[in-house]
């Protein structure tokens, strides 16, 4: 029995283990590897990685060229950095306009809070891609913010809405407000209502009480939010794809382009490894760290 | 923070999240072939709709995937959660926590790519996957809806009470026995919670069933994109809409089952 159990204990951890072992491990072995090799025009569009010598040896052949070609080509640095600054600029934005409703929601009466949450969520469980299209019919110069400003007489021509950074700046933001709320409104619950009474028994107003007591308590939920914000917005495609404009560089739109329109799969392949050590590897170890420290 | 400005900002917040919703709802119901000019009300971009084979057969690949995905996804998942909740010590655990959380934060066009270039690359050296479509499709779904999964049970598995388990296995209950007569059911809210949120996970991916696709398999997001991205199609808003109505109601059952589960004292 005692065997027993034990072999289905070994098999309980293998299952997961396995799966995600294959099917999310692997894949980056396969990545880093493909990034070493060059494209061809065959199938598959990159070259073996091993190759046999005249002689029967085994011989490996990697090369660091896509790198190097990623190093010496502006577009994929400028696509990083503007990747990084719309991200960021986007996460400020989704922070101005979280914080009110996660700190009144927080505040707010029993059952009038559980509706407010589910509001907020709601459009979260709508697709994605449909709300990101909802902002076109928006945005368009025949849209429904341009044609409702003209008929107001606001102004005269369309203004350039789509098609421009701010275009995605909106659809980001849009998209990824429930993720900036939730973590800001499970911070501001948990807020000690008898600090924020001390402050205001001590004289400060409620003004003072806001920028010396809760936001800085808050300051976790911040960090928090704007992680759920900020990196899923580094990666993002669709929205740039749909909102942004030929200009409008990010790197998961680099990627998407190199694999599917130039079909040079290395490149899009080292593409992904810097993107991978650049990005996502600090974003990991920054959150494993907060983690741990929440632990304590 | 008090007086007008955060009420304002509260609404403000709202119109922003409902308006463009709310006006795609709208003019579905709109005769004009233009989107956005109000031409009377009209239900023929319903008929339209249900008339159009591409987005019907891409609509039941996507419910297809979605389903497999989901309960795979559940069965990993779980399974995960399970092992990282209460077996303490075991060879790869640090590897397992870290592969279990990481695909949340991994960039959708990297799980993508390297999940194609895994799948091209098993074909080569071990004729399988043949090709690509459905199978693959919900191979990918299974392994970043998992991550969501385990979340959900993980925090679950956390805090129940582990007593109920103890004693069941003081009673001479066997583990199996003890999980499927015990944990489950006590876990089971938790688990439609993160079968729903997996599945709407996988019904929503366009960009990892795009990598991962074959010419023969289109999901309807891939089916919506390639439409959206020619412009505005108010055969779209119909499609859009009744996506909204089902949402609602499956939010709805969701959080009834939530609510009914925290009554019953979690």
């Amino acid at each position: 029995m005692g065997k027993l159990g034990l072999s289905g204990r070994t098999l309980v951890i293998a299952i997961p283990m396995l799966w995600l072992g294959v099917f999310f491990l692997a894949p980056f072995f396969v990545l880093g590897r493909i990034s070493l090799a060059e494209a061809l025009i065959a199938r598959p569009p990159y070259t073996p990685l091993f190759e046999r010598g005249p002689d029967g040896s085994l011989q490996i052949i990697a090369s660091l060229e896509n790198y190097r070609f990623l190093m010496t080509d502006a577009l994929y640095r400028n696509a990083y950095l503007s990747s990084i600054r719309v991200a960021f600029v986007s996460t400020i934005f989704a922070l101005l306009i979280g914080y009110p409703i996660a700190y009144y929601i927080a505040r707010a009466p029993e059952p009038k809070r559980s509706i407010l949450l589910l509001m907020v969520i709601l459009p979260f469980w709508t697709s994605f891609l449909l709300r990101v299209y909802a902002w076109m019919g928006f945005l368009r110069s025949n849209g429904v913010i341009n044609n409702t400003l003209m008929s107001l007489g606001l102004i005269d021509s369309p203004i350039q809405m789509m098609q421009t950074d701010f275009a995605v700046y909106i659809g980001i933001v849009y998209t990824y407000l429930p993720f900036m709320i939730l973590p800001l409104y499970a911070n501001l619950t948990k807020l000690d209502g008898a600090l924020l009474e001390a402050a205001s028994d001590l004289g400060a107003s409620p003004t003072v009480t806001f920028f010396t007591v809760t936001l800085p308590l808050s300051l976790p939920g911040i960090v928090a939010g704007s992680m759920l914000v900020f990196i899923p917005a580094i990666g993002e495609y669709v929205i740039p794809a749909l909102l942004g404009g030929p200009n409008t560089l990010m790197i998961g739109r680099v990627l998407w382009d190199e694999f599917f329109s130039s079909r040079d799969w290395p490149v899009a392949s080292a593409v992904a490894i810097v993107m991978l050590v650049l990005v996502v590897a600090p974003i990991m170890w920054l959150q494993s760290v907060q983690n741990r420290r929440e632990e304590r | 923070m008090r007086g007008w400005f955060l009420p304002m900002a509260v609404v403000v917040g709202f119109v922003f999240l409902y308006a463009p919703i709310i006006s795609l709802v709208v003019f579905s119901f709109n005769e004009s072939r233009l989107v956005t000019v109000w031409g009377g009300f009209s239900t023929r971009w319903y008929g339209e709709l249900l008339r159009d084979r591409q987005i019907l057969g891409s609509a039941w690949i996507s419910l297809q995937v979605a389903f497999a995905s989901a309960t795979l996804a559940t069965i990993i998942g779980t399974l995960g959660a399970f092992v990282l909740t209460r077996f303490s010590t075991f060879t790869g655990r640090l590897l397992l926590t870290g592969m279990i959380t990481a695909p949340l934060v991994m960039p959708e066009v990297i799980t993508g790519l390297s999940l194609l270039l895994l799948f091209v690359s098993m074909e080569l050296s071990l004729g399988w996957p043949a090709g690509r479509g459905l199978t693959t499709i919900i191979i990918a779904h299974t392994t970043f809806c998992a991550a969501f999964v385990a979340v959900i049970a993980q925090s679950r598995l956390r805090s129940m009470d582990e007593s109920l388990e103890e004693a069941a296995r003081d009673l001479g209950a066997g583990p199996v026995r003890v999980f499927f007569d015990i944990t489950l059911p006590v876990i089971t809210p938790a688990l439609v919670a993160g079968w729903l949120l997996a599945f709407t996970l996988s019904l929503d991916d366009l960009v990892i069933a795009s990598f991962v696709s074959g010419p023969g398999a289109s999901t309807l997001p891939m089916v919506i994109f390639s439409k959206v991205r020619l412009g505005v199609s108010p055969d779209i808003n119909a499609l859009a809409t009744i996506i909204i109505g089902f949402v609602l109601i499956a939010v709805l059952i969701a959080g009834w089952l939530m609510r009914r589960a925290l009554r019953q004292g979690g």
